[in-house]
């Protein structure tokens, strides 16, 4: 259980991705690279050893499904792959951060919070398969539908919040302390920030004094565009300028990532307002599978961040605790290599859609123009009906 | 029946519509205690609090942005974007957002949004505020289009829109606000997307929506006194489209002109050009003539006269019409 309450901390130095390679000295870390526990003022976890189990499993299944989706990509079973290795206590701290009432609002690369929120892992690959739009149900989910345009799910996110307080359903109205209230994320990267949409969405929560978390996955590059295209200040602290407290969390510590995104939700739900949270991590990987960033970044980068990875210390960190020992480890291997197989078969078996469905769902009322199309395509289809292909 | 000016028939619509959803929302810029800069909310937000006539900051993919945040926790948004050409900032939340929710979701969400825009030209304004954006809209898939020019139908058309769970760039004559007319508010409206004849003839049909409804009726009635009976057809819906009774009007004239104030390059005219020639091929008398604004930007005030299609011009395309 995280306390204490997000801050702006004070004066941090504008740092290049890689520049350092322990980190920048001013965010949040509970768990250093090595798997040892760091204290920290503000935040802190007290999870049982079950639950510190569950998040390294939950690290190893995201890594290891990303990984076969980057496979399949490789070999034509879907048309790209927008890969989140690197980003999985990012994705796992924040995503089990959020309380079940939570609404969440996450770009293309969510991969890791639909993993935690329940959702079958295999509605984003039918979308990067082509088969559909990723059209899960975001209300049933709590999940929004994954969004393309850059930093435009911010906006959505925002007036989602503004709802809920006009629900009334901020500020202590929920059942007990306050808890059963809800709060409102908003997934977006380094590169977004530099968006208007973006800055449109801080200026109405701002105002609005919306119950939700900004969470900027920090992972250094926009594409090709390292961050000190988008920014000459640390991210975080763009917060202040809004009226809002930002807070910056070692993305790459799924303990920290969980008390920061846990604290600025509850300060949300509670009535508070909104926060900014920056999680420091790296892109290991590709933006996409069509992209190759060995044209814009030298090794040495990614072989220092290497250094900093997020499962890498939450093995270390168990196995020195005594809280998991090998046996443990490789079941939850196995447990991945298992649902990575499953999604695979399903993969493989997906059907293309029925042709006639691309009229479907244009219009919640309907149009008589897409019926008419609708039906003289359907008259097209069936003019070859009976001819050799 | 009361006689109310198109301005307070919107304005007497919308009160109607917060009366009757608690879920509907109005938010835009100056909204609330301004109550528009046309005063189309005025009193609004006095009576229904500042939570369902939100005042919002001056940014306008925030309002077309938030607002589909707030259709996804259940309520029904009326955006007010205060002039067409402060549209554009949103134009990517409507068209990438707006437009394909649905979509995209296979049916699972639904955006019950309304976008209104006053828009048009005709007030003596200075840049951006007399523009005719209704083409970007036509052609994107996902919206619904409409468009008012009397009082009733300004009174109906807008309670429609708002009932309705297809999202609605809502389009008002700002040039008209003023124009007085009846409005039947206990009578049984017309269904929203439906064309009308607004006024029958036998010799040539015109078409025209929103502000040049009235500068069609001005021109059927003096071409009435040369003898000639006009058919004037109110489109009321541009996306999508209801043609039928334009095909059945130009079946008996054979003669049809189509009247807007955008550009006609790419314009509504040009899609009813093609689905008249398609439909009515054999029946036309004539092409199909537009009278339009011209091919430039929306010019100085001064200039304004000589760009907006006026009577003298749609009575000038009729007789290139019968002279063909």
């Amino acid at each position: 259980m995280a306390n204490g309450h997000p801050r702006a901390s004070g004066d941090a130095q504008h740092d290049r991705a890689g520049a350092d390679p322990h980190g920048p000295d001013d965010f949040v870390q509970l768990l250093d690279p090595d798997g040892e526990r760091v204290e920290h003022p503000d935040y802190s976890v007290d999870f049982t050893d079950e639950e510190y189990r569950g998040l390294y499993r939950d690290l190893i299944v995201v890594r290891k499904l990303d990984t076969e989706a980057t496979a399949l990509q490789r070999q034509g079973e879907l048309g790209i792959w927008a890969s989140l290795l690197g980003q999985e206590a990012a994705q796992v701290g924040s995503g089990r951060a959020l309380r079940a009432q939570d609404m969440c609002f996450p770009t293309y690369r969510e991969h890791g919070v639909l993993y935690c929120r329940g959702i079958d892992p295999i509605m984003p690959l039918s979308l990067f398969r082509g088969v559909d739009q990723g059209a899960w149900d975001p209300v049933a989910h709590k999940f929004s539908m994954y969004t393309i345009v850059i930093g435009a799910q911010t906006l959505h996110a925002t007036g989602y919040a503004m709802g809920v307080a006009l629900d009334g359903r901020i500020g202590g109205n929920g059942s007990g302390n306050g808890n059963g209230d809800e709060a409102v994320i908003a997934y977006f990267g380094d590169g977004a920030s530099a968006q208007g949409d973006v800055n449109e969405a801080f200026v109405y929560a701002s105002v609005f004094h919306a119950p939700i978390v900004f969470f900027c996955q920090n992972n250094q590059y926009a594409i090709s565009e390292p961050l000190d295209r988008q920014t000459r200040v640390p991210l975080y602290r763009r917060a202040a300028g809004f009226g809002f407290p930002g807070v910056r969390v070692d993305g790459n510590d799924v303990l920290a990532t969980y008390a920061v995104t846990r604290s600025a939700l509850d300060h949300a739900r509670h009535g508070q307002g909104p926060t900014l949270v920056e999680a420091y991590t790296y892109r290991m990987g590709a933006h996409t599978t069509s992209d190759d960033p060995t044209r814009y970044r030298i090794a040495s980068e990614v072989e220092s961040w290497q250094a900093r990875d997020p499962i890498l210390r939450m093995r270390r960190f168990l196995d020195k605790q005594g809280i998991a020992r090998e046996d443990f480890f490789d079941e939850v291997d196995q447990e991945a290599a298992r649902e990575a197989v499953h999604l695979r078969e399903r993969v493989l078996t997906m059907p293309d859609p029925d042709p006639m469905t691309v009229f479907d769902h244009a219009y919640p009322n309907g149009s008589p123009e897409v019926d008419r199309e609708r039906a003289q395509y359907a008259e097209y289809l069936a003019s070859f009906a009976g001819e050799a292909h | 029946m009361e006689t109310l000016t198109i301005g307070k028939a919107l304005n007497t619509g919308l009160r109607r519509a917060l009366e009757d959803d608690p879920k509907v929302i109005i938010m835009g810029e100056d909204v609330g205690k301004l109550g528009g800069v046309f005063r189309i909310t005025d009193g609004l937000q006095k009576d229904f609090g500042e939570d369902r006539v939100i005042d919002t900051p001056l940014a306008e993919s925030g309002i077309v942005g938030t607002a589909i945040g707030l259709a996804l926790r259940g309520y029904r948004p009326v955006c007010e974007i205060q002039f067409d050409g402060f549209v554009y900032p949103a134009y990517d939340q409507i068209v990438s957002q707006v437009a394909k929710f649905h979509y995209r979701s296979q049916g699972k969400v639904r955006l019950p949004m309304v976008i209104r825009i006053p828009f048009g030209g005709g007030i003596g304004a200075v840049e951006h505020h007399s523009e005719s954006p209704e083409a970007y809209f036509s052609h994107t898939a996902g919206l619904k289009v409409v468009s008012c020019a009397s009082p009733g139908d300004a009174y109906w058309m807008i309670q429609q829109s708002i009932a309705s769970d297809d999202p609605i760039i809502f389009l008002e004559p700002k040039r008209r606000y003023w124009e007085k007319g009846p409005v039947e508010t206990d009578g049984t409206p017309q269904s929203l997307h439906a064309s009308r004849v607004v006024r029958p003839g036998s010799h040539a049909t015109v078409v025209a929506y929103g502000p040049m409804v009235r500068t069609a009726l001005d021109a059927a009635t003096a071409a009435a006194e040369e003898g000639r009976e006009l058919e004037v057809i109110d489109l009321r819906t541009l996306s999508p489209l209801d043609l039928e009774p334009v095909y059945a009007s130009v079946r008996r004239t054979g003669r049809l002109v189509v009247v807007h104030e955008a550009p006609s390059n790419v314009g509504l005219g040009a899609e009813i050009a093609a689905r008249v020639t398609e439909d009515c091929f054999y029946s036309l008398e004539a092409p199909v003539l537009r009278v339009t604004g011209f091919n430039v930007p929306y010019p100085a005030a001064r200039l304004e006269e000589e760009y907006l299609p006026d009577l003298d011009r749609v009575l000038d395309a009729v007789d290139r019409s019968f002279g063909w």
